[in-house]
């Protein structure tokens, strides 16, 4: 199996051999991260450019991280303070970049469909990054990864997905990704965000928590998306918090003693968490992070170091 | 774009089954003679099959001499000089679960040609710590270098054609001990 895509846009556009190359390639790449010299030559004279239009802590500083430790050249370039500020198009400012030959350019955007302009316009690999409520490919993988090495497999586990799922990018590549791998997925939230339709990838849905969250092997919180939403689709946050929070209590009630809690971050902490949950000895958030940079290496490393990149 | 690889017939048989076997018992001697015994001694082979003879030495040196040494395995794909003519890469990852800092690393790998393979391994194992020395053990050594290496320890000494190509066959991958020299089909 060899990585042939110039781009990496969506989990939808995967198969299930792509997404095990790109999990494999991140879970060898892991061991970079426990070296006393956590640099290797791998993509030494590559230039890899952040082109952030949203707002990231975590996603960004990954990428970066994972370019430093492969000896990329990483250069960040946030919509504030720059050129956008100025009235430039997206596609003129990408076309700026372009002009200076980077080898990958990573890309979020509040539109669904952007990386997948740049890489129509790009001859360098693109790399989706989040955009828009479409997909966040890069996520559903250190996802995969964690729960692949925290229970040993993927096929035939169980996954529920709670939250605001019409708004997330995050369900929805999680859910293109474990259908292709086996796996079974229920998402469950207030009617007002799950999206109509949704059977239609595949997926069971739950309208109460304590169903939702039964018998799974992994609970995927997700936060509410104040950012995208319209007013009016829930009450308040504490009614939110009410029906929908995960706490020791309903965990103890309802799901297995074995469960993985995993949420993609920034946790509202005693929203969809409690800080006992998301602190306690089911989480694994900060595993995830730790992923997210094994998995970052990997999809640079496939992008920039195959013939296919900046040709 | 690129033609499909050629494909090889065998031509002659270099070792058999004991033949190969003596080669590294000779090895592992030598290895005990120039390092006076085992102290402070690692191995480290290089994926698949380089790991295969390291695991062997290590064997034979715990029979002549009683000791334990630890076996690595290291994947230098990160580290190759050529990622841009080879096309998507893959990654296998290194696992050497012990501190190479202040020791001797004996590097293992089944066939040395131009030295690039080598060369890219003494960066990663570099990268790793600052071993005291690093020697190098090699069961074919079939001429053709392109860099400055040599290698301590050679099971064989074999002269080939730069289009032939030389197979180690290892029981633990190919259900036999063999190693052979192939040539292409279309000679």
């Amino acid at each position: 199996m060899a990585w042939t895509r110039k781009d990496l846009l969506a989990m939808r556009d995967l198969d299930a051999a792509e997404i095990t190359l790109l999990i494999d390639t991140a879970a060898s790449l892991e061991e970079i991260a426990t070296r006393e010299i956590k640099k290797v030559p791998a993509l030494r004279g590559k230039t890899v450019v952040n082109l952030f239009y949203e707002a990231s802590t975590r996603t960004r500083t990954s990428f970066e991280i994972a370019g430093k430790w492969l000896s990329a050249d990483v250069i960040n370039f946030s919509a504030s303070g720059s050129s956008t500020a100025k009235g430039e198009s997206f596609i003129d400012t990408a076309k700026n970049i372009a002009a200076m030959s980077p080898d990958v350019v990573v890309v979020r955007h509040s539109s669904a469909g952007a990386a997948a302009i740049l890489a129509r316009e790009l001859k360098c690999g693109v790399v989706n990054a989040g955009d828009g409520a479409h997909e966040h490919p890069t996520q559903a993988l250190l996802d995969l990864l964690t729960i692949r090495e925290k229970k040993g497999h993927l096929d035939g586990l169980h996954v529920a997905i709670v939250g605001d799922i019409a708004h997330s990018r995050v369900a929805r590549s999680n859910i293109h990704g474990m259908r292709k791998l086996g796996m079974t997925v229920t998402v469950a939230g207030p009617p007002t965000l799950i999206p109509p339709h949704i059977q239609e990838l595949g997926v069971k849905v739950a309208y109460r928590l304590e169903d939702a969250i039964r018998d799974v092997d992994v609970i995927m919180m997700l936060r509410l998306q104040h950012e995208r939403m319209t007013p009016g689709l829930i009450p308040s946050s504490r009614e939110y918090s009410h029906y929908w929070g995960l706490t020791l209590d309903r965990l103890a009630a309802h799901a297995r003693p074995d469960v993985l809690i995993m949420h993609p971050g920034p946790v509202n902490r005693g929203v969809e968490l409690s800080p006992e949950v998301a602190d306690g000895p089911y989480s694994v958030i900060l595993d995830q992070v730790a992923k997210g940079v094994a998995v970052r290496m990997g999809v640079l490393f496939l992008l920039a170091g195959s013939r296919n990149a900046g040709d | 774009m690129s033609s499909s690889p050629p494909k090889f017939r065998e031509k002659a048989e270099v070792l058999d089954e004991s033949a190969l076997d003596r080669a590294l018992t000779r090895i592992a001697h030598e290895i005990l003679e120039k390092n006076d015994g085992a102290k402070d001694l690692t191995f480290v082979g290089l994926r698949t099959r380089g790991v295969t003879l390291a695991q062997r030495l290590a064997q034979k040196i715990t029979r002549i001499d009683g000791t334990t040494v630890p076996v690595g395995t290291l994947d230098i794909t990160l580290y190759r000089d050529d990622l841009d003519m080879r096309g998507a890469p893959v990654v296998r990852g290194t696992d050497i679960p012990f501190s190479i800092k202040g020791k001797t690393v004996v590097l293992v790998d089944d066939v040395l040609f131009t030295g690039r393979t080598i060369r890219a391994a003494l960066d990663a194992l570099i990268d790793l710590g600052r071993p005291r020395m690093i020697q190098l053990a090699i069961l074919v050594d079939r001429g053709h270098r392109e860099l400055p290496i040599r290698p301590d320890y050679v099971g064989k000494n074999l002269p080939t054609s730069r289009r032939e190509s030389v197979a180690v066959r290892m029981r633990e991958h190919d259900g036999e001990d063999r190693v052979v020299i192939e040539e292409p089909e279309d000679a």
